[in-house]
């Protein structure tokens, strides 16, 4: 190797090198200026969902301060395969004057028409559905996509149902001999999230005596 | 070299734009294509991006051997991106909700690494930011022009959501064609294409006849396409 050719190699790296550090130095500077705000932000923007999900009329603790850990491998809960996750979640719970009054559980439809679709389900106490809001999804738009809140109040059919209201066979969409509307040109979607609500209102009522004691 | 600002915000807004002329970007401009909101959200950053990266690229452009120009740009671009990403989660936490997919997308835009090379690698830092600004809007018209058009077509609204961007702007949303049905096609990526193909279409076919109005050829040195659609 000639000494130039090794001049030159070691002098780009050298400035490559240069560049990689400041670089990373700026950008870890802007992170650790920034992180702090961002982690606000996103717990203010989680707060904002779960009282759309739960109205703040309905309790009067902090949601974000006061869950519980959904764990896959344990046994403490009966079937939380229902709920459909696919990694360990955190749950929420409402209390007004210190008694626990809903529940807000996280569930994931996964035979939805593209990806899975996240929910936040509120059950109240008696077991009924207080609220459902889908955190996200990646459906068509313009079809599937009538399950956000923002375009279709379709979500708002679910508010004050129970496991047997209706009995378990209306768990589904209408096309399919139960009672909640599809949408037109989507079946698949609505489908999946009707049937994911009814699997975690079926979770609640499996560990119903434990969940109310926490 | 002509450096000429005037010439230089023809280049970018019309003869040479980096959407229509130069097709670069695609990727960025067909994805957040679908409504006015995104459109502009993103259009406002890779402005952003691009006179920030021009103008450190021409800063440093003394120092920059062959070898390693590539990944350094690239290394400023990401970079840029990156900071722009964090700074818009930290402050402005709506729009980051509804365009913070798309904010990596910036880095795959390669309108802004072909600047850097062709452009601010060669020129005084303030003329670069100058160029980098110029493209960037030549590139964000483009993306406003595809994203009203998919918006009516498909929802029959324009300037719908525009309060994830501006928290003043709640009742901006006007319904161009009311009781509108939709048509989903031009929501959805294939739609992107074909709006995109039309607006091609449309620049040629303006340059075309303008240029067999006057007889004298504007000859524009960077593309020759005015002088060959003519004869």
């Amino acid at each position: 190797m000639t000494s130039e050719l090794r001049h030159s190699i070691l002098e780009n790296s050298l400035k490559l090198a240069a560049f990689a550090v400041v670089a990373a130095l700026i950008l870890g500077t802007v992170y650790s200026v920034s992180e702090d705000r961002i982690t606000a932000q996103r717990l203010n923007a989680e707060r904002l969902v779960l009282n759309a999900v739960l109205p703040p009329s309905r309790h009067d603790n902090d949601l974000i301060n006061d869950t519980f850990m959904l764990d896959l491998q344990s046994s403490e809960f009966m079937r939380p395969d229902l709920l459909g996750l696919r990694e360990n979640s955190l749950a929420y719970i409402a209390r007004q004057n210190d008694r626990l009054t809903a529940l807000i559980l996280p569930l994931v439809a996964r035979n939805a028409y593209n990806g899975d679709i996240t929910l936040w389900l509120a059950v109240n106490a008696d077991g009924s559905v207080a609220g459902v809001r889908v955190i996200s999804h990646r459906e068509t738009p313009g079809l599937g996509d009538k399950i956000d809140l923002r375009l279709s109040d379709w979500i708002l059919a679910f508010n004050d149902r129970t496991l047997n209201n209706p009995q378990i066979g209306g768990w589904t969409v209408v096309k399919n001999g139960g009672v909640f509307d599809q949408f037109t040109g989507a079946t698949i979607t609505p489908r999946a999230v009707t049937v994911a609500i009814a699997r975690g209102l079926e979770f609640f009522q499996l560990n119903k005596t434990q969940l109310l004691r926490l | 070299m002509n450096t000429d600002l005037t010439q230089l915000s023809k280049q970018g807004l019309w003869h040479n734009n980096p959407a229509l002329v130069q097709l670069l970007g695609l990727c960025p401009l067909l994805a957040v294509s679908s409504s006015v909101v995104t459109a502009l959200g993103l259009g406002l950053l890779t402005i952003l991006v691009m006179v920030c990266s021009n103008l450190v690229v021409s800063l440093i452009r003394h120092q920059i051997t062959d070898a390693i120009r590539l990944p350094v740009f690239v290394l400023i671009i990401a970079g840029f991106v990156t900071c722009t990403e964090l700074l818009i989660q930290a402050f402005a936490y709506s729009l980051y909700l509804s365009i913070g997919i798309f904010i990596p997308l910036i880095v795959t835009n390669c309108a802004i690494l072909g600047r850097a090379v062709s452009f601010a690698a060669k020129n005084p830092p303030l003329v670069s930011a100058f160029d980098g600004f110029v493209m960037g809007l030549g590139f964000a018209l483009v993306l406003v022009t595809l994203g009203s058009v998919r918006e009516v077509v498909a929802n029959g609204t324009l300037f719908a959501n525009m309060d994830l961007l501006f928290p003043f702007a709640q009742n901006w949303q006007l319904d161009v064609l009311p009781a509108y049905p939709g048509f989903l096609l031009a929501a959805l990526p294939p739609g992107a294409f074909l709006f995109m193909g039309l607006l091609l279409a449309l620049k040629n076919w303006i340059d075309q006849t303008s240029a067999r109005r006057s007889l004298l050829v504007f000859h524009d040195r960077s593309s020759s396409e005015s002088l060959r659609n003519l004869w």
